[in-house]
Parts: structure tokens; C-alpha cells; sequence
């Protein structure tokens, strides 16, 4: 029979967030279908809390060294539970936190580890449903090789409800090896100004057209700047950049000043999930098919009717100027 | 204080070329995979441009260690041998994406420690925190693991060294932020997101210097079986994504901000 683990850290709140959450209910499911037993691993600085959000039995480690999120102590807990459950296949959130260790943690256990899991299903065995190839293609894939550990992506599965779980602590030791990190802190490279919102209901993606040359042989680069802020600022929308905008900044050309690496969706920028997109000056592939793959409704402004990346990747292109669109969309917005 | 820098870093199709995939006699492929031009992967490009830009400031010196097959390696390092000095170690085996982190990293660690000389007490392995084919972001931990290096760090953009032999690194966490870290020193592992660099300009000097070692190693680079008997695929497909464009034009813009004003707070 298999053991599935549901493992997982807690949040400096002592609570599980909404992604592991999310990820509690595929380990259910896959307990469910593959008739299973399913387990619950969490460790952090405090446990108390996420322990009531989980059911059965539920192993802990509980320290305040575990509260910061470092390869070497973070790779110990997981072990040691993963170890003391005895698990045939693990099932963590896809955090930033879980992806630093993760695939270390199966290489210690001789097991193999599939992450940005999107899908699965228990029929006839376990599959799950992965993208390939930056989101280009999308794979099922089945594994014989056990312990398999998952990294489960959000935004697929509904917050588990749980009972509260039965706690068996785990000791694990940690000797000073393994603090050679010390963590220092957080860091925003935005300069005052919040621009990706993973929650966002919308993705504003601007291209590089806002930094080219206007219809008066002109850029306008602030008056670009300071409409898209005020239509962040308005919208709540988070905001991506298609990579060649990004990579003016480090060319040394005159760039919108908020806009980092960080803020880049597409080849080598991420892959958001966002309800809406709505797209301005995009000419290439990146924003309108990679980095779109995972926005339901996509629109986009853009001068050219004839654009190939926007016609047959957006729902409705606007053929106008987005100077123009968005200096009237804010002033709707109020 | 001296440094070596091992950068693992595969190869991908160029990423503005049509990928299909079909299956092979050796599981999934792409359909003409070996036509297909191939670039070092996005993010090991980053890894390699910020080793050289580090090794530069301590006097210290760049590995690049590349998994791929030997037709597609020689092509590539044309190009990338330009960019900046490295030495190459290659591996001979598929850098296809339907196979599994496990295995490559086996094989990376293996070059890796077939180095002659190498000092792990100044070791810092950097690679790709993903790459572009599998994108599963799990490879370097791998290495670090079979190399014994327990300090690791991902999506990674920027390096500080301190006088005191400890560095501080900047990894990518949720909300557009940066996590800080100080780690008292080598040996280390950095999976790379972008960094801070652009792409440096094709220096050919630079290139006849580093092909002098390249083509030798390439012709040297030792085989490696990457198949994983007990990963299986299923119906690999490019999901069906054209969708029906509506197009508007000659519209007053006033129109056009209520309609998208309407259409955000649905």
C-alpha cells in the first residue's frame, strides 16, 4: 500500500498558506484513488496552528531554527520526516522554500522528483500532468521508481478542510554545519513601488514599444512610466514585461525605472496565473505564449492589426495607441 | 582569495523555433531535433556570464561543464566560446528534456569531480535554478547533493563576496522580492535566475582562446546513459491554442478604455 506525505513548512504565522493548502487536498486525492494512506509531515518555528488545519497523523518537527527558510536545515526536517513516515510518494507545495530543497531531499532517499505538477490523475496508477519545454507542451508522465516526490503548482486544487491532526514529533539533529547561511532578511529591488501581485485578478504586461519612439519621432518614456504606475496603482493589477524591455535596463537605455528582471513573464521570466492579461506594445512570442499560458482571458493593445503573436493568442486585440488607451483608462478607474 | 566556478549547463532548442513532440525509438523526442539550431540554455547563459564576471574580480577561474550531443555541443560553443574564457567539460548524452534531473546530475557530478586539481574549499557550483527543456528547476540540488554541499541557493540573481571569504546571495522568493542570505563561504551551490548581467558581445579573441580547449574536450567528452527505465510518458502533446481574435480597429480610444474598463471589473 502506498504512504503518501503531504509535507509541508509553515508560515511565520504558524499557519499553512493557501498553496500548501491547495496541495493538501491532491495528497488526499491521490490517497483516495490509489486507496492509499495518507500522511501529514510539517515542520517550521511553530506547528500548533497548521496541525488544526490538517487530519490524521501528522508529524512535526517544531524549532526555531526551522522557521527561515535555508537549504541545509529545510533539507534535514524533510528528510527526517519523510524518513520516520516511511512515505512512498511525498506531495509539497511548489514553493519557493520547497523547490530549493526538494530534489536534494529525494536524492538522499534514492527517489525521483517531478515538480510544477498541474494535474493528475489515480486511474489505473498515479499520473500526473506537467508542462515541457517552457508550457509548450504538455506531458502525462508515470513513474515506477518510489519514493516519487511531487511539487504541486497553486491555483489547481481547492483549500483542504481539515480536523486537526494526531501529532508524532520527529527529532532531528542539526550541528553547525548546516547553519554556515545565516538568513538575513527580505528584500524588495522595486524602488517603493509594489508591482507584482500574485493575487491579481489581471496581469498588465507592457512590451518595449513604450520606450520607443512616439508618432512625434519622440520617447516617452516617463509619461509611459508614470501611466502604467497609475494603472497598477488603480487596477491592483501585478505587472510582467516582455524580455526585451527588461533587458534594456542592462543595455544602459533609457527603461521604465520599476521595471526588474523579477517583473519579466516568458522564456526565462515566469509563467503567472492571473484570471486576466491585458498586453501593451508586445511584439513577440514570449508575453503573448509562454508567459500567457496560464491567463484565462487575454487582451491586448498594440498599433499593428497584422500582429502574429497577438492575433490567434488574445481574445480581442485593440488596434490603438496604449499611451492613449491607458491615459483614458485611468482616468475611469478614477 | 581565488575561486573556481563550475558552471553546468545544458543545451535547448533555440526558443523561437516550432517544437513538436513525437515519439522515438528512445522514448519522446521533437520532430527533427537534430535540424533544430541550439542555443546553451537561457539561464545557464545567465549562470556562465555572472562566473566570468565573478571570477574576473577574484583572479579566479570558470568550468563550464555542458551535458549534450557531441553534433549539437560543437555548434553551440561556436557561439557561447565568444562570450567569455571558460574551460569546457563536456558530456556526451541527450540534453533532450523528456529525461529525467536524476540522471543528468549523476552524470554532471561525475564531470565535475573528474576535474584534475579540483579544490572544493573554493568551489562554487552555478548552473540554471530551471532550464528550458524539462523545467523542473531540480538538477543542481542533485549535484550539490552528490558533491556533498549543503549550502544551496535558487533562483539566485545576485552574488556579493565580503572580504572574510563569506558571500551574500539574493534568491527569488513570492511577491517580486528577494531573500538575503550570507553563507560563511565555498563550497556552495547557485541555480541562477537572470542575474544583473546582459549578454556580453562576441569577443573573438575571447573565442579563439577558449575554442583551443573546446574542440579537444568535445572530442574527449565521455558518453553517458541518461534513460530512466522507470519514467514513462504519456500523450505529450502542444495543446491547442489559437484562439479566435477579435479584432478592433478605427474605434475611438474613448470607447476602447470602457470596454476594457468594463471587461477588468467583471
Amino acid at each position: 500500500m502506498e504512504k503518501i506525505l503531504f509535507l509541508s513548512h509553515t508560515e511565520e504565522n504558524g499557519h499553512l498558506s493557501p498553496h500548501a493548502l491547495e496541495t493538501l487536498t491532491a495528497a488526499s486525492r491521490i490517497a483516495a484513488g490509489l486507496g492509499g494512506e495518507l500522511l501529514v509531515g510539517l515542520y517550521g518555528g511553530s506547528t500548533g496552528d497548521a496541525v488544526q488545519q490538517v487530519s490524521g497523523k501528522t508529524y512535526t518537527i517544531e524549532e526555531k531554527i526551522f522557521a527561515v527558510s535555508r537549504y541545509a536545515t529545510d533539507a534535514a526536517a524533510a528528510e527526517a520526516i519523510c524518513r520516520a513516515a516511511g512515505a512512498t510518494i511525498v506531495v509539497a507545495p511548489g514553493t519557493s522554500r520547497t523547490m530549493r530543497y526538494l530534489s536534494g531531499v529525494a536524492a538522499r532517499l534514492d527517489g525521483k522528483v517531478d515538480t510544477h505538477i498541474t494535474g493528475l490523475s489515480t486511474e489505473g496508477g498515479l499520473m500526473l500532468h506537467r508542462w515541457y519545454y517552457r508550457q509548450r507542451m504538455r506531458a502525462e508522465i508515470r513513474r515506477s521508481d518510489r519514493p516519487w516526490f511531487i511539487a504541486v503548482e497553486s491555483g489547481i486544487f481547492e483549500k483542504f478542510v481539515g480536523t486537526g491532526g494526531t501529532v508524532e514529533s520527529v527529532s532531528v539533529v542539526i550541528d553547525d554545519k548546516l547553519l554556515r547561511t545565516s538568513v538575513q532578511g527580505f528584500k524588495s529591488p522595486v524602488t517603493g513601488e509594489q508591482t507584482i501581485r500574485p493575487d491579481a485578478d489581471t496581469l498588465f504586461v507592457a512590451g518595449a514599444g513604450w520606450t520607443k519612439k512616439q508618432a512625434d519621432g519622440q520617447t516617452h518614456t516617463d509619461n509611459a512610466a508614470d501611466l502604467i504606475l497609475d494603472f497598477l496603482k488603480k487596477s491592483g493589477a501585478s505587472l510582467g514585461s516582455s524580455k526585451s524591455l527588461v533587458d534594456l535596463k542592462g543595455e544602459g537605455q533609457s527603461v521604465l525605472p520599476f521595471m526588474t528582471h523579477l517583473n519579466q513573464v516568458g522564456q526565462t521570466g515566469s509563467t503567472p496565473r492571473h484570471p486576466k492579461g491585458l498586453a501593451t506594445c508586445c511584439h513577440g512570442e514570449e508575453p503573448h505564449v509562454v508567459g500567457w499560458r496560464f491567463i484565462t482571458e487575454r487582451r491586448a493593445i498594440n498599433l499593428d492589426p497584422n500582429c502574429g503573436w497577438a492575433q490567434g493568442k488574445a481574445d480581442v486585440l485593440y488596434v490603438a495607441d496604449a499611451f492613449a488607451v491607458i491615459e483614458e483608462i485611468n482616468k475611469l478607474l478614477g | 582569495m581565488s575561486l573556481t566556478i563550475v558552471v553546468c549547463g545544458s543545451l535547448v532548442p533555440d526558443p523561437l523555433q516550432s517544437l513538436i513532440p513525437m515519439p522515438t525509438p528512445d522514448g519522446f523526442g521533437l520532430k527533427n531535433e537534430m535540424m533544430l539550431p541550439h542555443v546553451l540554455d537561457p539561464w545557464a547563459a545567465h549562470a556562465l556570464y555572472e562566473a566570468a564576471n565573478l571570477a574576473k574580480k577574484v583572479n579566479g577561474k570558470v568550468y563550464l561543464v555542458s551535458l549534450g550531443l557531441k553534433a549539437k555541443l560543437q555548434q553551440s560553443m561556436m557561439t557561447i566560446a565568444q562570450k567569455v574564457p571558460f574551460e569546457l567539460v563536456a558530456v556526451d548524452a541527450s540534453h533532450s528534456g523528456f529525461s529525467d534531473s536524476s540522471a543528468v546530475a549523476d552524470a554532471l557530478a561525475a564531470a565535475i569531480n573528474s576535474i584534475a586539481g579540483l579544490d572544493k574549499s573554493s568551489l562554487l557550483i552555478f548552473g540554471g535554478w530551471e532550464s528550458a527543456s524539462r523545467a523542473a528547476g531540480t538538477t543542481m540540488q542533485i549535484v550539490g547533493e552528490k558533491l556533498g554541499i549543503v549550502d544551496q541557493f535558487q533562483g539566485v540573481d545576485e552574488i556579493l563576496l565580503n572580504s572574510d571569504g563569506s558571500f551574500q546571495v539574493l534568491e527569488r522568493v513570492e511577491g517580486g522580492t528577494h531573500q538575503v542570505s550570507v553563507c560563511s563561504g565555498p563550497p556552495a551551490v547557485l541555480g541562477w535566475a537572470t542575474g544583473n548581467l546582459p549578454e556580453p558581445p562576441n569577443n573573438p579573441q575571447v573565442g579563439m582562446l577558449n575554442m583551443r580547449i573546446v574542440m579537444p574536450a568535445i572530442q574527449q567528452a565521455k558518453p553517458a546513459t541518461i534513460k530512466d527505465q522507470a519514467l514513462t510518458f504519456h500523450n505529450v502533446e502542444v495543446p491547442a491554442q489559437r484562439r479566435q481574435t477579435k479584432i478592433v480597429k478605427d474605434t475611438p480610444v474613448p470607447e476602447i478604455a470602457r470596454e476594457i474598463v468594463e471587461w477588468l471589473r467583471l
